[in-house]
Order: structure tokens, then C-alpha cells, then sequence
């Protein structure tokens, strides 16, 4: 980077004015209100920015204040990021969701002067916090709805700011150029709070160097230019969604979209059609569930031509997509698919005109995944962090897998830590946790390398697997690595299997216990004439044990292929007699298995599962959603699983 | 609340009003009035002659004796063309909406009565008719926004949820632009959640377009909450009229809801 250059393009308020110059007429943001997609283009953007940092100037904002920005993905919410760097502050935004409490955390921790808040909801929460906040100072709102008659002499609409702003202006137009040709890229650009599953938020302070050449990075390697469209419905407070609607669109120069409302977003996504999409694993997961319930109401007929077309589909189409060699018929078949089915498709889940599409976050199904690709929908999963400013490996095109996360992203460099620990260090690594030193030296060392917590490793493509949390892998007793998450996502994208909590580490061998789904079980024992009286009886049948001695099975020879993971397949096993649930403290209220609070509960269950017996009886308490408690008794039953010698892959 | 202190204007005002159906008098002798922007409750047990009331209010009875007096005239017999026009809307109790028609559609009915270009110009929708239709749709737009029902502006309104149904009646009433809003029974039927986004709606068309609005409803929480006054009906005649904390305290408005037999 050549710093000394004057027109150098480091800041977020410098690509604006040039983004403003090249491409003013093109549109840089749309929203739809009151059923119409109304827009901004790039210059007319750049002049409400400046309108409202000058105004924001008036209302006392010096360099270095934060601004707290709260609310959904709104045209005016995304301005206000920029105005604040104009005048050399910092936007925090806020997770709209966040309860009064967490909110007072976030703005007490990040010392906000101003907050920006989307509407009454908002400003009620604020405001139910303002007298423990010493530093707020003013609140200014975007939509005026109900807060009418409330007390102005904090708070502002966003349209007076811009009209103190525009009145400045017109005093002093220059007013803004020194402070925005002073900012610099090393400056602090933006404080993200992570959303703090475990424990207090922490607040990770991004340069805009860290945003800007990771945003161009990738922009670079994806192709992405000016005309792409995406969709912005993803939390502004989310690095994600910084980088995807904020940092990539300035530097590309390409349309954001505010969907109308969250409960619109599918509407508006096909109405927008974007060509570069992100979205959570479940978001897929819900579009291919929702589109196979709607194809079981269809005519007997168009099920046919669709289950044909889509197996055509399963076939050939990811080949198609990577650009191999498939055959000529195929090719016709798939071709003549893509007229009847696959286009329809994708129009309806507003994927017409789709180029690129992200998934990240979590582990994807592969069949969901293959779904998606078979149709011609390059969908490609990432790793990344708001620490690394989202990017850390990427799948390149023609190199797309199910179970790993790609190669590592530009500039990036990774490595293994001896206890299996996924480490890396790139331009977009953040400076700092905000005023938590501690916190920053445990996780990011004196040579920058940031510990990422996750256990992973390269496979013999050279592509990262990442398996588990660091803290929770394990050691079987002959040395070789036990991931359990890394098992139990495996298992669970069997639709009959809704939890599994399996056990290994210090073991001999790998054991599991499975909660079975009782929608598509008990589908499934309808269709079979298999009677049952309740969740105990049904997961105590024998067919049903059958059943998931195949489905283990299934994984297990797919383990055997894989020799870091052989070791871990699955011998022993056994249904519970009851659902995991939150009520009885045995998962988090976002159903994330608590593994301690099984082993103590279900520890007669678990010795079952080593000392060799075929049955065990277990007596727990439960609780039920009205508070009362009972308890359950059964007999469960224990079963052997099919294992493989490992064997190496044959790719 | 300000605004009921601000302008002591009666919009409405009944004097002794009384209305019988052959031998049943439903409404003996009542009088009371609503207040330019205020939030007006109308309670009482079952039977008590709310949705009467509610009735002679909007012109739909005509009452065998008193006086009705709106916007400063008083009122004769009217034809139901003339009920429409004359500005007063109205939500139904057991909610009276086109099943078959979008969200979008039944509210662009509550405009129909100001919609001026002939069945011609309609028919072929140019010029005038053209006009009148964007401007509308404009201001249905802006309905469905402050309601917050974007999502089901295409969804046939027969598939909504109850909760949602009572919404788009109220937008519908809304869209009418009327002078005087009457509610009947907004919330019934609703579980809380519902009901608090109802109130918040009903806060939030008083504050935002100053409507006056007139209400009937079971929930004594509920009017307590939002009504500036109350008035109370029980056998068809009123016993309680004042302010939410007066009539909470009041005795003979307790023993109408407790069922102090009546001798």
C-alpha cells in the first residue's frame, strides 16, 4: 500500500466521493416502502451522508466519539456508518434484538456519546437505559412513529439532523474535507460486539484497513463488480453483513437492498433476484424443505417429471456446474431440466439470476448443499470470524466440498496448532478487543496470530476441515482424536435423527445417544403401520432401532474412509426414552446439547454403553412446560453398530 | 391526551337517546358525548347495549327518541349511502372482511367512497380513474405500512390468522380517512401479545392522525389503559361517565361487573 498518495482510497468516506464521481448514477442502495423499491444512486447517497455528518458535526460529534447505531437493515442505518467516519468517529451498531440490559452493556462499554436508533421500539429501549449511560448525550431516531410527543430536547429526527447539516453546509461547504482527508487506513473504522454466547459481548475494534483490503481481496478473487444486487437482511451488527452490504458494495460499487420488513424478505428477495447471496446453512435448509412440502401437494404428474429432472439434476449438475466433462445426452437432459424444472425453481426462491451464494456459520448438509449446486446455484462455504474480518479460507470455484470450508482466503495464512487448534494471521485481523487487553492477548499473540478456538485440520486436498471447538475435542484411548459435534452433525442430517450426544473421549470406543425426530419417525411408522402410544414407546421399537443401526452404519463406512476420523465410529448405542429439552437444563434455550449436565444425569446410561450390557433402566426427573415435575422410568434398550477397517479415500 | 384537553369541541354528542325493537328497549335515555381526538370507551357487561350504541352512533339505528348530533348538525334518518359518507368508519365485532380478496384489495375498499370517476373511466382505467386509483393505492400504502402488515398485502385475507384479520379491518376503517373511528371490540378473542400490538395501534392512529375513536370493549385492563374517558353501560342505560380512575372507583360500575343482583 503507497500511503503517501494523496487520492489513496482508504477510508470508507474517500471511496464514497469516488465512487460518487466514477459511478454517481448508478443505484447504490434500494428499500422498498409502501410496495415500491424506492432508490438512491451513489451520488445521491453521498450527498444524504454528508447532509447528515455535517448535521451530526452541529449536534456537538467530535472525532473519536462512537455513535451506537440499532435497528434493522435500513438505508439511513447504513449512512449513518459512513457519516460518523467522516468525522473521524466510530459506528457501533447494536443487534436490534438485544433486550434493554444487553443494550446498556454495548453503549456502556463502548462509551457512546450518540445513539441512532430505527424507530419507537428502539428509542423506549434506549431511553429505559439513558440515566445509567453518564456519556449518552443525544438519540436521534429514523422513523418519527409514536415518539411524537416524547421529550425533544435529546432527541432528533433524522431528516432535522440533515436539514442543521445542510444549513452548515450551505455556510461552509468544505466543512467535512480536512477531517475526511486526514482519516487514514490504520484508523479505527468500526467496533463490532460479538454476540457474546459465552459470556459478556466483547468488542472488536476493526481498522478500516481490516475491512477495506479484505473487502477488496475478496471482491477480486469472486469477480465481483459493479452490478452485482444483493440483498441486505442479515444483523448490521454482524460482521457479515458489514463486509457483505457495506465493505464489498463500496468497494465494488454495487446495490444493497433493504427488504420492506423481516417478514418480507422472501418476497423481496425474489423480487430483487440478487446475483451474490449470503445466507446461514438453516436459511438453505428452510427454502429446500419448504420446496420439497410444496412438491408432495403436487399433481401426481408434475412430481414425476420433477423427481426425474431432479435426479437427472443429482447426477450431472454439480459436474456442470464445476465445469467437467459430462456427456452429451445428459447434457440435453439437463438442459431440457433446466426448462421445465430447474429455472422455475429458481425463479420462485428468487435465485434467477444468482452467481455467487455464501453459506457459513455452521456445518451444511451435504444434501442440502448438493441440492442447491445440482441446480446450477454456485453456493460455496466459508470460515471466517468478525476477528478476521470475516474471511479466513474460502472454496474456489471447481473445488467445492460439503465438509470442509476451501483454501485459505487471499493473504491469509493459517496453521495448526500441536493440540489441533486452528490458527491464522491476515491484513484483517481487528487491532484489539475494546478496552480488554487480556482478552485480546489470549487470542491474538505478539506475531498477530489469532487463535480461532477451533479444532481443524487440512485434508489431502489441502482444503480446512474444521471439526469441533477446541475445548470440547477429546482423545479415544489409542491417541486418535474425538470430535463430537463433528459426529453428531454427521448424524443429525438424517432427518429421522433430530439430537445425538455421543461419548469417546478417555474411552476405548466411540458410543451414542440419539434422540430420534418424532415428526418424520412417526411419519415414517404411520406409513408402516407401526402403532404407537407415545415418544417412549415409538424409540423403543425395535424397527426404529433398526433403522438407526443403518443410519450409524451408513456413517460409520463413510468415517472409515477418512483417517484422521476412522477411529471414531461408532460402536455402541442407544435411543433415549425422553426428548433432550431446555425445561430440564439438558440444552441451552438455542438447543445446544450441555454436555456436563448429561453425563451427571444419564451416567447410568453411559456405563451401560462401555460395560457391555444389552439393556439399562433409568429413572429421571423431568419437568414439564407448566413447571411441575414427574418422572420417567424405562428400560433401554442397547444396540451394536456395524464398524469398518479403516480405509484410505479413493478420490 | 393532550389533545382531548386542547379541543373541548364535542364531535358527537348524543342527548337521551332511547332505542327499543318492538317491546325490548335496548337504550333508555342516554346521553353523552366524544370529544374531538379523544380516545372514547364504551363498556358494560353483555347486553348491556353496547353494539347499539355503537349503531345509533354510526347512523346505522335510528333511535325513537333523542337527539344525534355529529360535527355540529343534527341527524335525521339516513339512507345507508349517506351512513358511508358521512365520515364516521367502523370495525365489526365478528369481523366483516372480503375472504376472498387480498389484503391489498379489501383495504382499497374503505376508499371506495371517495372514488369519483364513473364506471367507464374505471373500466378502462385512464385519465381520471387512473389517477384517483395511484393516489389511493398511495395512501393504502402508507396504511399497510403504519400497520406493519407488508407481508400479507397479496395474501387472500380468509387464510389470515384471527389476530391479523382484526388488523386489516382496522386498516381498512383507517383507509376510509374518517372523522370518527368506531371499534368494536378490537381486541376480543385475542391472546395478550395480540392484544398489546392492538393498543399499540390504536395509541399510535390517535397520536400519529389525531382520529378520534370511539371504543367498545371487554377487557377493563385494556380501556383503563388507552381510553381518556369512559362511559358505562348496563341495561341499556348509563351508569358511570368520567375519567378511567373515577369510574374504576366507582360503585355502581363494580356491582354491574360483579352481578350485584338487580332488585
Amino acid at each position: 500500500m503507497n500511503n503517501s498518495a494523496h487520492n489513496v482510497l482508504d477510508t470508507f468516506p474517500k471511496l464514497l466521493i469516488d465512487n460518487a464521481l466514477r459511478i454517481g448514477n448508478k443505484p447504490a442502495v434500494r428499500e422498498k416502502e409502501y410496495g415500491i423499491w424506492q432508490s438512491w444512486s451513489w451520488s445521491e447517497v453521498k450527498i444524504n451522508i454528508f447532509e447528515f455528518a455535517a448535521g451530526l458535526h452541529t449536534l456537538g460529534f467530535s472525532p473519536g466519539d462512537k455513535i451506537a447505531i440499532v435497528g434493522r437493515n435500513r438505508p439511513r442505518l447504513y449512512w449513518t456508518i459512513t457519516a460518523a467516519q467522516c468525522l473521524g468517529g466510530i459506528p457501533v451498531p447494536v443487534y436490534a434484538d438485544s433486550v434493554a440490559e444487553e443494550m446498556e452493556y454495548v453503549l456502556d462499554h463502548a462509551e457512546v456519546r450518540f445513539v441512532l436508533a430505527e424507530d419507537q421500539e428502539q428509542v423506549d429501549k434506549v431511553l429505559e437505559v439513558a440515566d445509567r449511560l453518564p456519556k449518552l448525550d443525544q438519540i436521534i431516531y429514523d422513523d418519527v412513529r409514536g415518539v411524537r410527543d416524547y421529550d425533544r430536547t435529546k432527541l432528533h429526527d433524522f431528516t432535522d439532523v440533515q436539514k442543521l447539516g445542510r444549513d452548515a453546509l450551505a455556510q461552509n461547504p468544505t466543512m467535512l474535507d480536512a477531517q475526511i482527508a486526514a482519516g487514514k487506513g490504520s484508523d479505527v473504522g468500526i467496533f463490532l460486539y460479538t454476540s457474546g454466547t459465552t459470556g459478556k459481548p466483547k468488542g472488536v475494534v476493526l481498522s478500516n484497513d481490516n475491512i477495506i483490503v479484505t473487502s477488496r481481496n475478496s471482491v477480486k478473487i469472486d469477480q465481483l463488480t459493479a452490478d452485482e444486487e444483493v440483498l441486505s437482511y442479515l444483523p448490521l451488527a454482524w460482521v457479515g453483513d458489514h463486509i457483505f452490504s457495506h465493505g464489498q458494495a463500496y468497494v465494488a460499487g454495487f446495490c444493497i437492498n433493504c427488504p420492506e420488513s423481516e417478514e418480507t424478505v422472501s418476497t423481496d428477495l425474489r423480487e430483487i433476484g440478487p446475483t451474490y447471496y449470503f445466507a446461514p446453512p438453516r436459511v438453505f435448509e428452510g427454502i429446500l424443505t419448504h420446496v420439497m412440502i410444496r412438491m408432495e401437494d403436487a399433481s401426481k404428474s408434475k412430481q414425476k417429471i420433477f423427481n426425474y429432472f431432479m435426479k437427472v439434476a443429482r447426477k450431472v449438475g454439480v459436474d456442470i456446474l464445476d465445469g467437467k466433462s459430462v456427456s452429451a445426452g445428459d447434457r440435453l437432459k439437463y438442459w431440457l431440466g433446466n426448462l421445465l424444472i430447474y429455472a422455475p425453481l429458481k425463479n420462485t426462491m428468487g435465485f434467477s439470476r444468482i452467481k455467487l451464494a455464501y453459506t457459513a456459520g455452521e456445518a451444511i448438509g451435504p444434501e442440502i448443499f448438493d441440492f442447491f449446486r445440482s441446480l446450477g446455484i454456485n453456493i460455496k462455504q466459508l470460515y471466517g470470524q468478525t476477528e478476521a474480518s470475516v474471511f479466513i479460507t474460502m472454496q474456489p470455484n471447481g473445488q467445492v466440498y460439503a465438509d470442509t470450508v476451501g483454501v485459505p482466503a487471499p493473504d491469509v495464512e493459517i496453521n495448526i496448532t500441536d493440540e489441533g487448534e486452528v490458527i491464522y494471521r491476515s491484513p484483517g485481523v481487528f487491532l484489539s478487543y475494546y478496552k480488554n487487553e487480556e482478552a485480546t492477548r489470549e487470542t491474538k499473540n505478539a506475531e498477530g496470530w489469532v487463535m480461532t478456538g477451533d479444532a481443524g485440520y487440512f485434508d489431502e486436498n489441502g482444503h480446512l476441515k474444521i471439526i469441533d471447538r477446541a475445548k470440547d475435542v477429546g482423545r479415544l484411548n489409542d491417541g486418535s482424536m474425538f470430535a463430537p459435534k463433528y459426529l453428531e452433525n454427521k448424524l443429525k442430517f438424517f432427518s429421522q435423527i433430530k439430537e445425538v450426544v455421543t461419548f469417546g473421549d478417555q474411552r476405548e470406543f466411540v458410543t451414542a445417544f440419539i434422540n430420534i425426530d418424532l415428526d418424520a419417525v412417526g411419519n415414517w411408522a404411520e406409513r408402516n403401520n407401526i402403532a404407537y402410544a407415545s415418544y417412549l414407546e415409538l424409540a423403543g421399537h425395535p424397527e426404529v432401532y433398526k433403522m438407526m443401526a443403518e443410519n450409524i452404519e451408513q456413517t460409520n463406512a463413510d468415517l472409515a474412509t477418512d483417517s484422521k476420523m476412522s477411529g471414531s465410529q461408532i460402536h455402541r448405542f442407544l435411543i433415549l426414552h425422553k426428548e433432550l429439552d431446555p425445561d430440564d437444563g439438558e440444552m441451552t434455550r438455542t438447543r445446544k446439547v450441555r454436555r456436563s449436565v448429561i453425563f451427571d444425569r444419564y451416567d447410568v446410561l453411559i456405563n451401560a454403553l462401555y460395560d457391555g450390557s444389552e439393556s439399562a433402566h433409568i429413572k429421571t426427573e423431568v419437568t414439564f412446560e407448566d413447571g411441575r415435575t414427574g418422572t420417567i422410568e424405562a428400560d433401554v434398550s442397547i444396540m451394536e453398530a456395524k464398524t469398518f477397517s479403516a480405509v484410505s479415500k479413493s478420490a | 391526551m393532550n389533545t382531548a384537553e386542547n379541543t373541548s369541541e364535542a364531535l358527537l354528542s348524543l342527548k337521551n337517546i332511547s332505542l327499543s325493537f318492538g317491546g325490548v328497549k335496548a337504550l333508555t335515555d342516554i346521553s353523552f358525548d366524544i370529544k374531538k381526538g379523544e380516545i372514547r370507551a364504551i363498556i358494560g357487561p353483555n347486553g348491556a347495549g353496547k353494539s347499539s350504541m355503537l349503531n345509533v352512533i354510526n347512523g346505522f339505528y335510528h333511535p325513537q327518541e333523542g337527539e344525534v348530533w355529529f360535527n355540529g348538525n343534527l341527524r335525521g334518518s339516513l339512507k345507508p349511502h349517506e351512513i358511508a359518507r358521512q365520515g364516521i368508519a367502523r370495525t365489526f365485532q365478528n369481523i366483516a372482511l372480503f375472504k376472498g380478496m387480498s389484503t391489498l384489495d379489501n383495504l382499497m375498499t374503505g376508499r371506495i367512497t371517495k372514488m369519483h370517476a364513473n364506471i367507464f373511466w374505471q373500466a378502462i382505467w385512464k385519465g381520471k380513474a387512473e389517477r384517483e386509483e395511484l393516489e389511493h393505492r398511495e395512501k393504502v400504502e402508507h396504511i399497510i405500512d403504519f400497520l406493519e402488515i407488508q407481508a400479507i398485502r397479496k395474501t387472500p385475507v380468509g387464510r389470515l390468522p384471527y389476530g391479523l384479520q382484526k388488523r386489516v379491518e382496522l386498516g381498512r376503517a383507517l383507509a376510509a380517512e374518517s372523522k370518527l373511528l368506531l371499534l368494536d371490540e378490537p381486541m376480543a378473542g385475542m391472546n395478550v401479545e395480540e392484544k398489546e400490538d392492538m393498543c399499540r395501534f390504536v395509541l399510535d392512529v390517535h397520536e400519529e392522525f389525531g382520529t378520534t375513536i370511539a371504543l367498545i370493549e371487554h377487557d377493563m385492563g385494556v380501556v383503563m389503559d388507552i381510553a381518556d374517558r369512559v362511559v358505562v353501560l348496563d341495561y341499556g342505560r348509563k351508569i358511570g361517565d368520567g375519567f378511567p380512575d373515577e369510574i374504576r372507583a366507582d360503585q355502581n360500575v363494580i356491582d354491574a361487573y360483579l352481578g350485584v343482583s338487580h332488585d
